[in-house]
């Protein structure tokens, strides 16, 4: 007789959600509560005279402007972009509609910082090849926009970032129901009273997820800033932390700084991602139907071609143009000379994939670090993602809290806190080496893997495993059979979706990085840093071409789970 | 095979008890059918017997042996129980074939390649699936995936099998099929079921015997189902089980009175009946079809109210005073003088067959 003693609660389910409940407080909670910590309290005690120092310093006062400047800037036009855009492709009858709606999401592949220095390239205000342009054609002498500028930041990540906005809302306004908009029509409203009256109220609540995704990004994001801003002294919060931890060589007191700076990026973060919620939750009427649709379509009639010559237009200048002036840069001998056949060559491409040891450690460290972050967060991601989506354990809550804190930590925020939480102080001494950049990304895109994975488990009926453990099969067995299977895409998906960003990750690893472990983003930046512009571009290049082979075999993988299981 | 006993068992989520003290026996090789409104517990009990969810009292038994035990902390888990489960929404893998999903319990009891093969290519001729075993389940019809689920809980010959309302999501035709089908895989293997639906006419057409279940998770009446049918226990039962109308009764004038009416009921009560009725104490109960409509002349007169056309059968509301019945006549009979009775019409009423319960809460709801 087989009597399989319950003793105490220690089933499967209470291991599981012990591990995981382990690896996101290590991970992600200590360091947080870290950040706070180190903010807040000065030798055991509450400490408010001095962060009202730190903010109250004009330098740090004025990143913070600048930062929330930015962000509300990117917001905005990133905004009116992807809405227009969006309801273009999804509510007029633009040629090539299909096409244009797979073409608007490349701006999102392109990594800001590759498109911030190409712009630097073509906008700055003295060498800037279309600067320079104007200059000879009308022969001017100043310059024709100077990129080095709050605008010329707010642009640079409106191109690049306009696609959360675009995404959220094509997708719901090709779900929305279209007997909404057809009943206003036979009530007698004309297509603009619809779009005004209808249509819009009710797109408000992906409108304002997408702007909202938006502006968690810009107001911790590095790379743009970094590249166009510092030259002209604007720093954000992000680039301010660093400077200031890379001028004192990472002293305790600037840790110090920047873990109050934090704590503000933090609490914005979270009234971000709270606002989000309350926006949702409104939203969730039923205007989107399952069903697929053909909505009304605005016919453009003579305004046909134009609107297609402009919307070419944009992603010639904002993608094309960018890509093409760094593989062309990547490849002159020289920064500044004409890109003629004679002034370009692979030596630039040889040199730092095969002799230069600094470019090479970082392509190396790069992929590897990518790698097996994502490798070893997509696994932690489903086992997370199991406990919480299917386990009935008690405690359960604390994960699901836990789950959601990375969404609302940007990277910034991630390195300080690995840095305090491995830094020596609790025995454990991981700074200067590949192991805290790779903590530190597992941190970081924890969210990303339980999003994707909670996504394809939540398509998992329960009674698929309770079949299959009806049929002799034990919990791990049902496991391995039934439920891995049944999730792979989403754990393939979830891989792919931490290695790519990973691969050209600035925000954190410039906060952790040694003398060896160098990332691609970090090199192309210190590239750029010391005016070898022409060796960041070219490694630029290495990063585009990585980049779009990952992107080829995502859409390998999506195309052959649609022909396959469904 | 084996029976199953379920002695005082008890299951609740945080606060809210679903089931207490539930006590019940499943014989050997019996069909025995939980019936009841949703969310009266039953798929829970199921639940509690395949092992998936715990009791929180009581013991449950399959055979001689005991698979859960709150007070002796036991718990076999539910691949060691020999059960087999047919799930409401089927639960066929969606990645592996037809012949992949039948033979994995034969994979996990480790049984020989070959005889496992023969045995479920058996199997999936048995429910008729033969020419379809290379198919993967997307490619199959509700019925067809119904089947192989069937197929896959019967091949490990499980000492009971468990069915969560597996025809609800079939078509009225499908449904039919796989009723007789289910009755004769039965008769074939001589399996113990334990069928959860909330459809009487399944719990009629398959059940050795059946267990009504009320609201608050308790049983009502077992029996076979000519009893449930014939004998309702309680006014709840014989409502649940199909079209029914309820007469109340007054007695004045040394006469008794359809209630709220001034129609005499017309028809002989049980000896020793009328001094209960005389203290309200009885309501009397018949089925749509129990009551004739004529053209007669009749003590018990009623208008027409409502008159609709359902093919084998015209169905009428007829009002007597303030009460309303509901009235089902065979298509033919409703032809027979003529014409089916009009809206307005004047009727004469005759109950045939009258059934009796203590006067006590006929408004309880049954869905």
């Amino acid at each position: 007789m087989m009597i399989k003693k319950h003793f105490g609660n220690f089933g499967l389910a209470e291991i599981l959600l012990a591990i995981s409940v382990l690896i996101l407080v290590i991970v992600v909670a200590i360091p947080v509560l870290l950040i706070l910590w180190t903010a807040l309290f000065v030798d055991g005690k509450f400490n408010t005279a001095d962060i009202l120092n730190i903010l109250s310093q004009p330098a740090t006062y004025e990143a913070l402007k600048n930062s929330f400047i930015i962000a509300a800037g990117v917001t905005f036009f990133s905004t009116v972009v992807g809405v227009f855009f969006a309801w273009l492709v999804s509510r007029t009858d633009l040629p090539f509609k299909e096409t244009m709606k797979v073409l608007f999401l490349i701006p999102f592949m392109l990594p800001t910082l590759i498109g911030a220095l190409a712009w630097k390239m073509l906008l700055s205000p003295r060498a800037g090849y279309i600067n320079k342009f104007i200059n000879d054609l009308f022969g001017l002498d100043g310059s024709f926009f100077n990129i080095y500028s709050l605008s010329g930041i707010i642009a640079v990540e409106t191109m690049y970032l306009f696609p959360f906005v675009f995404i959220q809302v094509t997708g719901a306004l090709e779900r929305m129901d279209p007997t909404l908009e057809e009943s206003a029509r036979i009530s007698g409203a004309g297509l603009l009273t619809i779009t005004r009256k209808i249509t819009l109220p009710l797109m408000l609540p992906s409108i304002a997820a997408g702007a909202l995704l938006v502006a968690l990004y810009s107001l911790a994001h590095f790379g743009v800033p970094a590249i166009l801003g510092t030259e002209a002294g604007i720093y954000n919060i992000p680039t301010k932390i660093y400077e200031q931890i890379y001028q004192s060589g990472g002293s305790f007191t600037a840790i110090r700084t920047g873990t109050v700076l934090s704590t503000i990026l933090i609490i914005s973060a979270a009234l971000i991602l709270y606002i989000q919620s309350l926006v949702l939750k409104a939203g969730r009427f039923q205007v989107i139907a399952g069903k697929s649709m053909r909505p009304m379509l605005l016919k453009l009639r003579g305004l046909k071609l134009p609107l297609l010559m402009f919307s070419i237009l944009y992603l010639s200048i904002t993608v094309i143009m960018p890509t093409v002036t760094i593989f062309l840069v990547g490849a002159l001998k020289t920064y500044g000379i004409n890109f003629t056949w004679e002034n370009m060559s692979f030596t630039n491409l040889k040199y730092i994939l095969f002799e230069w040891k600094m470019t090479k450690d970082a392509i190396w460290n790069s992929i590897y670090l990518s790698l097996s972050a994502a490798f070893v967060t997509m696994i932690v991601g489903v086992l997370i993602s199991y406990t919480i989506v299917k386990m009935k354990v008690r405690g359960k809550f604390i994960l699901e809290f836990l789950g959601v804190l990375p969404f609302s930590l940007p990277g910034t925020v991630i390195a300080i806190g690995v840095i305090l939480m491995w830094s020596g102080k609790f025995g454990v001494n991981l700074y200067n080496t590949a192991w805290i950049i790779f903590v530190a990304y597992i941190a970081r895109y924890m969210a990303f893997s339980l999003k994707s994975n909670s996504a394809a488990l939540e398509q998992v009926s329960d009674s698929l495993e309770e079949a299959a453990r009806a049929c002799g099969a034990t919990h791990w067995q049902s496991l391995k059979d039934i439920v891995i299977p049944l999730v792979k895409p989403g754990m393939v998906a979830a891989f792919f979706l931490i290695f790519l960003p990973a691969m050209r990750e600035l925000t954190t690893s410039v906060l952790l990085y040694g003398p060896k472990t160098r990332t691609i983003g970090v090199a192309i930046y210190a590239l750029n840093e010391d005016g070898e512009t022409v060796y960041a571009a070219t490694l630029a290049s290495v990063a585009l071409i990585i980049i779009i082979i990952g992107q080829l075999i995502i859409k390998r993988i999506t195309q052959s789970k649609i022909q396959g299981v469904q | 095979m084996a029976y199953v006993m379920l002695e005082k068992v008890g299951k609740t989520y945080g606060r809210h008890e679903v089931i207490s003290d539930f006590s019940i026996t499943i014989k050997d090789g019996e069909c025995l059918t939980f019936l009841g409104p949703s969310g009266c517990g039953k798929t829970v009990i199921l639940r509690l017997i395949a092992g998936f969810e715990h009791p929180t009292a009581g013991e449950i038994y399959i055979g001689d042996r005991l698979v859960s035990s709150v007070e002796k902390n036991v718990h076999v888990p539910p691949e060691a129980r020999k059960i087999g489960v047919v799930f409401q929404d089927y639960a066929v893998w969606p990645h592996k074939t037809v012949y992949e999903n039948v033979i994995y319990p034969m994979q996990m009891q480790r049984i020989a390649a070959g005889d496992a093969k023969g045995r479920t290519l058996a199997a999936i001729g048995q429910v008729g699936l033969g020419e379809l075993q290379d198919r993967l389940p997307f490619q199959l019809s509700g019925g067809q995936q119904q089947r192989v689920a069937l197929a896959r809980a019967l091949i490990s010959k499980p000492d009971i099998m468990l069915l969560d309302e597996p025809l609800c999501n079939l078509d009225a035709n499908l449904r039919e099929e796989m009723r007789f089908e289910i009755t004769a895989l039965q008769k074939q293997t001589g399996v113990t079921i334990l069928y959860v639906t909330h459809d009487q006419e399944v719990a009629l057409a398959i059940s050795d015997r059946i267990a009504v279940m009320d609201k608050t998770g308790r049983i009502r009446q077992v029996g076979p189902p000519d009893d449930i049918y014939e004998k309702p226990a309680d006014p709840f039962i014989f409502k649940f089980m199909g079209v029914s109308n309820f007469i109340p009764l007054e007695y004045r004038d040394g006469q008794i009175f359809i209630g709220e009416s001034d129609s005499p009921l017309g028809c002989p009560v049980p000896e020793g009946s009328l001094e209960r009725i005389k203290k309200r104490e009885l309501i009397a109960g018949c089925r749509s079809y129990d009551i004739e409509l004529t053209h007669k002349e009749s003590q018990t007169r009623g208008t027409i109210r409502r008159v609709i056309y359902l093919g084998a059968t015209v169905d009428y509301l007829v009002a007597v005073g303030k009460k309303v019945f509901r009235v089902q006549q065979d298509i033919r009979e409703a032809g027979q003088g003529g014409i089916p009775f009009q809206d307005g019409d004047q009727v004469g009423l005759e109950f045939l067959d009258l059934k009796w319960f203590e006067n006590q809460a006929i408004d309880e709801e049954v869905e």
